[in-house]
């Protein structure tokens, strides 16, 4: 990826070009295949499908409004998904709820959250094993064999998708471009404008949390 | 029972480490502590393979098609901008 390069590789070029002369048919190709993406993290921002379908329309629309002044500063992807998070922290910010920026941070801030429930593990006061302190108690339980194809069944879809949408926003966010897009995470951080750091401590709970969801799951 | 060495790991800083672990975000020293406590440690092993399994699956959720009502609208807004 070439994010910061501040130049425009040449694909980005011919596209931008393309919906500069507003061709149609690339617009369409440019909007089947970015739409679901959008349509994710608009939903990682605002858990209500009806207000992620408009920020989604909006930005389509800021797209062909301001494709005209589109200056290759950025790729055109980190371009789009920038006018998105815009607009949808825009949206959040006018309905009294805004998630400053700092939030993100401080998000990712404090030891009180941990990954797995410290009552896991041997407390420091145990009376017959605190030289095993802080080891398990309560072990993760084997998944299986194989269980990659009941994690791809749709029950345990559901499963995910909720955990995710329960989730805090930040965190919500960043699994979301990292793991469900799978992007890499400069990228993630560029769009989202968040420190390395904080996105890496975002995604660790995040994870830790869907991880839970999903062990209570197989654990029935 | 194995006896841990004293810079050893313990199981509940293991499961902190493991997203810096599997983003190649660990100082060299950390990360051969963190092998060595996977080494003789299966239930943190299998923490670290549950934590694979549900990135893995993450990254395998359907994507949702637009609508064509609302690719429809967009490409009639595309037109009404052409010049």
């Amino acid at each position: 990826m070439t994010e910061n390069s501040g130049e425009l590789d040449s694909a980005d070029a011919g596209l931008v070009a393309a919906l500069q002369r507003r061709d149609e048919r690339v617009f369409t190709d440019v909007v089947t295949k970015y739409h679901g993406q959008l349509l994710r993290l608009a939903l990682a921002h605002h858990p209500s499908r009806a207000i992620a379908d408009e920020i989604v329309q909006e930005t389509w629309l800021a797209v062909v409004q301001g494709v005209d002044r589109f200056e290759g500063r950025s790729s055109f992807k980190t371009w789009l998904f920038r006018i998105l998070v815009n607009r949808a922290r825009t949206r959040a910010e006018r309905e009294g709820r805004m998630v400053p920026f700092s939030s993100l941070a401080s998000e990712a801030e404090g030891d009180d959250d941990p990954a797995v429930s410290p009552d896991r593990f041997v407390p420091a006061d145990h009376p017959e094993w605190s030289q095993w302190a802080g080891h398990w108690m309560v072990a993760p339980k084997s998944w299986g064999e194989s269980p990659e194809q009941q994690l791809i069944s749709r029950e345990t879809r559901a499963l995910i998708e909720a955990a995710i949408s329960a989730l805090p926003a930040g965190q919500r966010q960043v699994i979301t471009l990292r793991d469900v897009e799978g992007w890499p995470s400069e990228h993630v951080c560029n769009v989202l404008e968040i420190s390395e750091t904080n996105q890496r401590v975002l995604l660790h709970r995040a994870r830790s949390r869907v991880r839970a969801a999903l062990e209570r799951h197989f654990e029935g | 029972m194995t006896v841990m060495p004293a810079d050893e790991l313990t199981c509940q800083e293991v499961v902190e480490l493991v997203t810096s672990y599997l983003e190649e975000r660990l100082a060299s020293e950390d990360r051969r502590r963190f092998d060595e406590h996977l080494a003789i440690c299966e239930f943190c092993t299998e923490y670290l393979r549950q934590m694979r399994l549900t990135i893995g699956a993450l990254g395998a959720l359907p994507e949702e098609p637009i609508s064509s009502d609302a690719l429809a609208e967009l490409q009639k807004a595309f037109r009404s901008f052409k010049r």
